[in-house]
């Protein structure tokens, strides 16, 4: 038993639910108590879809239980397959179906259905959201694929000369971040090199689709947490190599590049491909405000890993935490914290992520939701780089993460957040201006509420310490001249500071022998 | 009023439809959303899965401006497989979360679809827990599990669950007990009015402190304020309290017979009522003539969800002028009813229950003006150029009472507006 807030993940089915969403022509039956439904909703407000997603369910409340619930399954099951004439349908059970153990699947297999059937096991007490999402993809490739694995030795046939090179984009889902644009801007990517997409999925495939994967070079896995199962699968069954780097990023963009023409053996430059604004807009004189902004963050792993790459590589940044939610990337997150000198935080519990955020005192959160709503009680910008989001985070512009117009996007909403360069030092200056003060949103963010605001009754302003040195008034009165977006970390220091010295009073002159003793 | 009563005199009731089939309803959990901001001491655990927290938050926006007083013990394969004792690990949840928030008076643990099948009995759970914690807070359970309730009802189940602790009313003497979670703001419109009809011992029931509890005896006249409260109500009777039958406060009419009734018990007459309280009514009256003019003639359709469905298809054919095409609820308790069937009358087609794809199916052929329907479904019907209104907004949103009455009007008048005023493509 596990005691929980906030939930990063949903429950497997949810994962599963995203993949049938994604797809045309694929029906899911879940067995799953009334209530359940609720998942109806992620998609059609959160991500504004205009269709309800293509799940029946067999809603069964407890008059039902003991007597009658498996041929409620079987009649949902008929009913799906009659009314939606799907390609193909897939059976899973939601927590509560899971428990009541009839074994929908089975009973899919011997109802004679018009659709061919691919049962699901959910594992709803281990796994979580992404894990469903990847195994229900998985499923569906195996299934429809299996029938078509080369026999062993055989060789893939070369491809025809007059064909172009082409790649599927594995994983992208609904509900996943900015997948929709994502799509758009590595397909235009990899067009601009010469390669053709065969098939993206599970975004907008139908069955038939997934029959053409083989067809193509090599495999993109753009979202591990969905793709990466099926990838391993393919490039073992049918020896479609993975290109695994993901382009998130300037950099990684170009390393994405680079893989796609190794493993496609293309003659063209590199270098000629594509171009970004990151690169000067972070070079830029106006950007010199950014050096060494530390940095918090929290995401899935994937976006978490690219996120800290851009943020020291590309931003000059400090990243002083870095952690995921995702179990399955945590080797990945680790020796990546391991290299910015970090232990990882990988963890699902979001009261522990809000005590590393209020111990850091970072000047931006990078997160996801969650992160946004500690940011905010806490009184720091923050940027939200990964799911779960929220309907915000499913803008109407297009807004992708990935490609070089990716790393523009992100540029411009990683940077937003933060109060800029000479507002900074004049808020430092002039602290007790009645109209521009600490108490005053910045002007770019008028109104918002999304960026760096006076926490109202927030910890910092009391001491983090519990048997913290105690503050003369003239050292707090001081302490408070200090903006507000660095305060905390300023009374964290000093404390600390003061602790080491084995001092028992803080006055002015700890405060400023503090400020020389971290200064960077 | 008295053309009210003519008709429902006369009346013939709607003829009911049952529906077996697929349902969109929330489960008796996302009550929590509300009931966990009404009673501000209380905390509510639910016992249950990763889905019964990923509802919860779902449902709630992810609204996380401060710490919830809400939260799920997720039971692992460990608690089911056996291997870790259910009850020891709840224990050990309490104590942590209790260590947390010292603040909290009442904690309701809150049985799930999964913990009902697993039949893990969180009654003698809450009764154990009470032993430990004893003269620290009230433990109590109640199930919001979906298998057992939908959307509303697990206020009903969670205010039945604290009627055992109600202390008992002294004899002889009558009090009022308006039962049901409303608005701070409307809580004190009514008392207001109560005591301009001259009820003054009336009693809020859920109270905004959890120990505030009203006493109950066979003095209590219990009024709803709504109307999803069948289970709290026999446990109300059971311990001597009397059901003062009205339609629920809803509209002027609505809200005027909710006096009236209420009003009847302590011998104040109809039209005094309305006398004592001509000042709002006036007010409430010359504001909804403003928003009646989008509603008129106007077609809609309730799809099942909430159960405020029947007194607010009421209030839209008689005092907007909207027609109904249909009004489905998820379950209808004929008792808690009885005064809206009547004035919903013969020509209503009133549907109990659900089946989700021919309920759709209806919504096409008849294209009302505007649908009330569950979250999950509002987009997918706009996208079909069929104008909605998410009902939970209705659960959420001050619309009892007079001074709510044009507010509540204007919730369905805006979607109709919106269209108007649109000058852009459609999905469709």
């Amino acid at each position: 038993m596990e005691l929980t807030l906030w939930t990063y993940e949903g429950p497997p089915h949810v994962g599963a639910i995203r993949v049938a969403a994604s797809m045309r022509d694929v029906h899911l039956v879940l067995h799953a108590p009334q209530g359940d439904t609720y998942a109806d909703l992620l998609f059609t407000m959160i991500e504004r879809e205009n269709r309800r997603p293509p799940v029946t369910w067999t809603t069964f409340q407890a008059r039902d239980l003991g007597s009658s619930t498996a041929e409620m399954v079987i009649e949902t099951l008929k009913g799906a397959c009659e009314r939606y004439q799907p390609q193909v349908l897939l059976v899973a059970e939601s927590c509560t179906g899971e428990l009541i153990q009839d074994q929908p699947g089975a009973l899919a297999k011997g109802a004679g259905l018009s659709a061919p059937v691919i049962p699901i096991e959910m594992a709803a007490y281990t796994r979580k959201e992404n894990w469903g999402a990847s195994e229900t993809f998985y499923q569906l490739v195996r299934g429809l694929l299996s029938g078509r694995v080369p026999k062993p030795g055989e060789e893939r046939p070369p491809r025809p000369v007059d064909q172009p090179p082409s790649v599927n984009l594995i994983g992208p889902t609904k509900l996943g971040f900015r997948c929709r644009d994502d799509v758009i801007e590595i397909r235009r990517l990899l067009e601009s090199m010469g390669v053709r997409v065969n098939v993206v999925a599970p975004l907008d495939a139908t069955p038939h689709d997934l029959l053409r994967i083989p067809e193509a070079d090599a495999n993109v896995n753009l979202a591990p947490e969905v793709g990466e199962l099926s990838c391993d699968w393919l490039k073992r069954q049918f020896k479609q190599p993975t290109i695994s780097t993901v382009p998130l990023g300037w950099g990684a963009t170009r390393d994405f590049i680079a893989e796609v023409i190794d493993t496609l053996a293309l003659d063209i430059d590199p270098d000629a491909v594509g171009e970004s604004r990151l690169p000067w807009y972070s070079r830029s004189v106006d950007s010199t405000y950014l050096t060494g902004k530390r940095v918090f963050i929290f995401a899935d792993g994937t976006h978490a890993l690219a996120a800290a790459r851009m943020a020291r590589d590309e931003m000059g940044f400090e990243v002083v935490g870095l952690g995921t939610y995702s179990r399955e990337r945590a080797r990945d997150v680790r020796a990546l914290a391991t290299e910015y000198g970090l232990e990882a935080l990988i963890t699902d519990d979001y009261l522990a992520v809000e005590r590393a955020v209020t111990e850091l005192q970072p000047e931006l959160v990078l997160g996801t939701q969650m992160e946004r709503h500690i940011a905010k009680r806490l009184g720091i910008p923050c940027a939200v780089i990964s799911t779960p989001a929220h309907v915000q985070d499913y803008p109407a512009r297009y807004s992708p993460q990935m490609g070089f117009e990716g790393s523009n996007v992100i540029f411009d909403t990683w940077v937003h957040p933060l109060i800029m360069g000479l507002e900074e030092h004049l808020l430092t200056m002039f602290r007790d201006d009645f109209e521009f003060n600490d108490d005053a949103v910045p002007s770019h963010l008028g109104g918002e509420g999304g960026g760096a605001q006076q926490p109202d009754n927030v910890a910092p302003m009391t001491s983090t310490e519990p048997d913290a040195v105690a503050w003369a008034v003239s050292a707090e009165k001081e302490l408070r001249k200090i903006p507000f977006f660095v305060r905390g970390k300023a009374r964290r220091n000093t404390e600390h500071f003061a602790m080491e010295q084995g001092l028992s009073v803080i006055d002015v002159e700890t405060l400023y022998e503090a400020k020389a003793h971290f200064s960077r | 009023m008295s053309q009210v009563i003519a008709r429902a005199d006369s009346a013939v009731l709607p003829e009911v439809t049952t529906e077996r089939g697929e349902r969109a309803v929330f489960c008796g959990l996302t009550s929590i959303i509300w009931l966990h901001r009404r009673i501000q001491d209380a905390f509510f655990l639910v016992v249950g899965s990763r889905t019964c927290a990923h509802l919860l938050q779902s449902a709630a926006g992810v609204m996380i401006f401060a710490e919830p007083r809400f939260a799920t013990a997720i039971l692992g394969e460990r608690d089911l497989a056996g291997m870790a004792d259910c009850h020891e690990e709840l224990d050990r949840v309490v104590s942590e979360l209790l260590a947390r928030r010292p603040d909290i008076r009442r904690l309701f643990l809150v049985g799930s679809c999964p913990s009902e099948v697993i039949k893990l009995d969180l009654a003698n759970a809450a009764a154990r827990l009470q032993g430990v914690h004893e003269n620290r807070l009230r433990i109590s359970a109640f199930s919001g599990s979906g298998i057992e309730t939908t959307f509303t009802q697990g206020e009903d189940q969670c205010l039945a669950s604290m009627v055992p602790d109600l202390p008992v009313a002294p004899e002889g003497s009558q009090r009022l007990m308006v039962v049901g979670t409303l608005a701070d703001i409307i809580e004190e419109q009514f008392r207001r009015h109560f005591a301009q009809v001259g009820i003054t011992d009336v009693d809020f029931f859920p109270a905004a402190r959890a120990d505030d509890l009203p006493p109950v005896g066979p003095g209590t006249r219990v009024l709803l304020a709504q109307p999803y409260l069948s289970d709290t109500v026999s446990a109300l009777c059971k311990r001597g309290a009397k059901l003062v039958s009205a339609p629920y406060p809803l509209g002027v009419e609505g809200t005027l017979a909710w006096f009236q009734a209420a009003g009847a018990e302590w011998g104040v007459e109809a039209d005094s009522v309305r006398e004592s309280l001509a000042i709002p009514i006036a007010r409430a009256q010359k504001s909804l003539a403003k928003v009646r003019e989008s509603l008129q003639d106007r077609t809609i359709h309730f799809l099942p969800d909430s159960q405020l469905e029947m007194p607010l298809a009421r209030f839209l054919r008689d005092e907007c002028g909207m027609s109904l095409m249909e009004v489905a609820t998820p379950y209808l308790d004929q008792t808690l009813m009885a005064e809206e069937m009547l004035r919903l009358g013969p020509d209503v087609s009133l549907v109990e229950g659900s089946d989700l794809d021919s309920a759709l199916a209806r919504v096409r052929h008849n294209r009302p003006d505007l649908t009330v329907c569950g979250m999950g479904i509002a987009n997918p019907l706009e996208a079909e150029g069929l104008r909605t209104k998410w009902s939970i907004e209705l659960i959420f949103t001050p619309i009892q009472g007079f001074d709510q009455v044009a507010d509540l009007a204007g919730l369905f008048a805006r979607p109709l507006l919106r269209e108007r005023q649109l000058e852009v493509g459609s999905w469709s």
